[in-house]
């Protein structure tokens, strides 16, 4: 007897007994009465991905039944494509029922902002954009000195969610990236001003989520907070699932800064000092332009990535993101204010 | 600058016939403060592999800034999950921490709750959703009143499994004897407590030293008098509570939404061939098993509080685009009914037969959550699987003393209080016994002002009712 999902060969050898039977729970019961120590190796029924899935698919449900107005940060960067992947698998055969929500930095990727245009299209979702440049021109956001946009989004990500009456905003974030993130429920409430507190979170029970909020607040919701980034590769393998082609080996011109090979591009000039070479990168995650780094890789597959990521000894954050190398409470103290 | 390759890992992976079928186990740690229960983390996570060169070098640094002394060349491993500020600067853990690693065999999302304030608020938390706990003592101390407080919490939220680690096993010379001492004066509480002995969960004692790694991942030979293994072997090999609730014939779906896409379809599920005419009107109900299994032809009953429950068949079990034959918990699927009733959120779908009447009157255990107090005639909401409904506290017919486990008169409860109490429910949920049904015996205790969790409850029996015979042990 076996479940068909994607993973084709699961079995479900503890199905096989004859569980429907009074007696046999009943037995089981004793067997576990009488002794004091473990029980027998588990068999193992789903795989830790079946579980996450479902686990992921259960979140999304929730939120939209219990939400008005929902919407997914989508950013074309692997988190946000796989959440809006398990979106499409817990509504299917329907359409996902939520808009996309991308707040651009005017630094991004080319090729990343055509891959979200064109996943948008392929799904036929509305898509919300939220322009941290359109805030610069206006004078209501300063350009850093460093040139980092990324701390720059909160502001247009709160506005775009007042803006559209967004009630509740799903994030890819996961709580092994980051020790502030490892304190974040599921469901995180935001104050009229989005912002997170982290001492005073609601205790979280059981599957059962509660997302009541007043009006003015909304709610974070993390369908993917216990996934790794190994199993997020892993899924992606597992699913098929295409992504920006900037995550798989490339040659690219890069320079080198703050210990990260950074892309040779409008935004992301080498100063005079800095030599541009031809590298083999690719990239763990995708944001800013200019300040997210690329790591040296000739993994051009999944399974190449699936196997790098596997054995690699640096985070992804760390790699790769200079904003969050700043001090060691950098990510705890952009999500108070409203971060993703 | 590039991703350093750690060749033994990236050989174990490739050999991806274990890591596909790893299963997911889920456990927490409890422990009075400075029994070593971040050490502990720290320790599965630095010996597993889990902890990247990055994050052991900021641990590092902070480490020698403070001047930590221990050992593990120098670096205090509890900084790897004490992860907000205020934590690292005061040293203590303040909320519950989430930690991922996974072994060969499975993937493991530890919560690590802290001991000091608050801990039944974070006890309760991490052991709702824990297929195991692992409770601390430290071995100089042996059995303190705290202990038997976690293990009181542990036994009434019904842990599948309890492991009880008796740390710094280093500081009493491994001495067997101190060692069998707490080990018998721990058997001595999981007796009075049924916990081990309830046939619902085990109770089991490891020595261990989370600063120098003793049968954590591997077993010591500092410990020769110790023949069992050691503890990452044990969290490996147990059965998670979903393995085991399998064998009750309780299938358990509250339903979450119905699809109904009304000509709606995905655009891509269209474009990869997706017949449009044969899904013109499809209609099925959205929810995750909570419990069971169920199979295309099983017999279920819809339960819609305020009706009788309504016999229907299962058709169908849609998982985005595959047809299965059977599901298990924790599932998320689609099911197709052979009567078109009104099936609503909020419903229950459960195997036929098996569910005892709705009831508007609750009786359960609460754990007090809030610094707002409950007090008998408050307004409360009740949310139960996929419902929310309002109640009325009616009475709080007492606290329980964690530490002599009686129950004592009360009247209201306070923060980290658990108790018993009767509320009265707007409308008739589902309700069953949390002993024996994990899911649908939970609901959570809901402000209705201010939106926040007041408590977590746990559905007892109705006094002088019996649980249903099937399911008593
Ligand atoms: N000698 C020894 N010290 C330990 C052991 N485990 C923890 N400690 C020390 O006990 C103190 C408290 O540990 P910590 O993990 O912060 O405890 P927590 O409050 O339970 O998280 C720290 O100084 C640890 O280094 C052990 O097995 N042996
Ligand atoms: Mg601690």
């Amino acid at each position: 007897m076996s479940i068909e999902t994607t993973n084709e060969d699961l079995e479900l050898s503890v199905l096989e007994l004859d569980a429907d039977s009074p007696k046999a729970a009943h037995r089981a019961s004793e067997e576990r009465a009488s002794v004091s120590k473990p029980r027998g190796e588990a068999v193992a029924r789903l795989s830790s991905l079946d579980t996450l899935e479902s686990e992921a698919i259960h979140i999304i449900r929730e939120v939209v039944a219990e939400f008005e107005k929902p919407a997914l940060l989508f950013s074309g960067g692997k988190d946000s494509v796989v959440m809006l992947h398990l979106a499409t698998k817990a509504f299917w055969p329907g359409k996902v029922p939520f808009p996309v929500l991308h707040v651009d930095t005017g630094h991004n990727f080319p090729e990343v902002i055509d891959f979200r245009d064109r996943t948008v299209e392929r799904l036929g979702l509305k898509l919300v954009v939220g322009s941290v440049q359109e805030f610069i021109d206006s004078g209501e956001l300063a350009e850093r000195a460093d040139g980092t946009r990324n701390p720059l989004q909160t502001v247009p990500l709160l506005d775009a969610i007042q803006r559209n009456k967004f009630d509740a905003v799903f994030g890819g974030g996961r709580r092994d990236e980051d020790k502030a993130r490892a304190k974040e429920r599921i469901l995180s409430l935001r104050d009229e001003f989005g912002q997170w507190d982290p001492r005073n979170q609601r205790p979280e029970l059981w599957n059962l989520y509660n997302g009541r909020h007043t009006v003015g607040q909304h709610v974070r919701a993390f369908p993917i907070s216990n996934w790794t980034e190994l199993d997020v590769w892993r899924y992606i393998e597992r699913e098929n699932i295409e992504l920006p082609g900037l995550y798989y080996a490339h040659d690219r011109e890069v320079f080198a800064r703050d210990g990260m090979w950074r892309a040779v591009g409008e935004v992301s000039q080498p100063r005079p000092d800095e030599e541009v070479i031809t590298k083999t990168v690719r990239y763990r995650t995708v944001g800013d332009m200019s300040c997210t780094g690329a790591v040296e890789s000739a993994a051009a597959t999944v399974r190449d990535v699936v196997i790098e990521v596997a054995a690699s000894t640096i985070t992804e954050r760390g790699a790769t993101r200079a904003d969050d190398r700043i001090s060691e409470a950098a990510m705890e103290d952009r999500k108070k204010d409203g971060y993703f | 600058m590039s991703t350093e390759i750690d060749t033994a890992r990236a050989a174990a992976l490739l050999d991806d016939a274990p890591l596909a079928h790893a299963s997911l186990f889920r456990f927490a740690t409890a422990g009075s403060v400075d029994d070593g229960k971040s050490t502990l983390v720290g320790r599965l996570l630095h010996d597993s592999k889990a902890i990247l060169a990055d994050q052991l070098d900021a641990v590092a640094r902070t480490s020698a800034d403070r001047g930590f002394g221990g050992s593990a060349g120098g670096i205090d491993l509890a900084l790897l999950t004490d992860g907000l500020r205020a934590e690292r600067e005061q040293g203590i853990t303040i909320d519950v921490a989430y930690r991922y690693f996974a072994t060969d065999r499975r993937s493991f999302i530890l919560a690590d709750c802290p001991g000091h304030v608050q801990y039944t608020k974070n006890t309760v938390t991490g052991a709702s959703t824990a297929d195991a706990v692992v409770v601390l003592i430290d071995a100089r101390k042996g059995v303190l009143e705290q202990t038997r407080r976690h293990l009181s919490v542990l036994q009434l939220l019904r842990v599948a499994h309890v492991i009880v680690a008796v740390n710094k096993i280093d500081l009493v010379d491994f001495s067997e004897s101190v060692f069998r001492e707490i080990e018998a004066d721990v058997q001595q509480v999981g007796r009075e407590l049924g916990l081990g002995s309830d046939g619902i969960t085990d109770l089991l004692v490891v020595p261990v030293s989370a600063l120098d790694g003793d049968n954590v991942v591997e077993r010591s030979e500092r410990t020769p008098w110790y023949t069992g293994p050691a503890l990452l072997e044990v969290l490996e090999t147990l059965p998670a509570a979903d393995e085991l609730e399998s064998h009750l014939e309780s299938f358990r779906f509250p339903v979450q939404l119905v699809i109904r896409p009304q000509g709606a379809l995905a655009p891509d599920a269209v474009a990869g061939g997706l017949d449009v005419e044969a899904y013109r009107d499809y209609r099925a109900y959205a929810g995750q098993i909570t419990e069971g299994s169920v199979k295309v032809g099983d017999k279920v009953s819809v339960l819609t509080p305020g009706q009788d429950p309504r016999t229907t068949t299962v058709t169908g079990i849609d998982f985005a685009g595959a047809e299965l034959t059977e599901a298990v918990a924790p599932q998320s699927v689609a099911l197709r009914l052979a009567d078109e009733f009104d099936v609503a959120r909020g419903d229950t779908i459960a195997a036929a037969g098996t569910v005892r009447e709705a009831s508007a009157d609750l009786y359960a255990a609460l754990c007090w959550l809030s610094p707002k107090p409950l007090r008998e005639g408050a307004k409360v909401l009740v949310k139960h699987g996929t419902r929310t409904v309002q109640a009325l506290v009616r009475s709080v017919s007492g606290k329980l003393d964690l530490a002599t486990f009686k129950l004592e008169g009360a009247s209201s409860l306070e923060l980290n209080d658990i108790g018993h109490a009767q509320l009265r429910l707007a409308a008739p949920l589902p309700l069953e016994n949390y002993l024996h049904h994990r899911r649908t015996g939970a609901f959570l205790v809901i402000d209705p002002l201010d939106g926040n969790t007041l408590a977590a409850g746990l559905v007892n029996d109705h006094p002088g009712d019996h649980e249903d015979e099937r399911y008593s042990i």
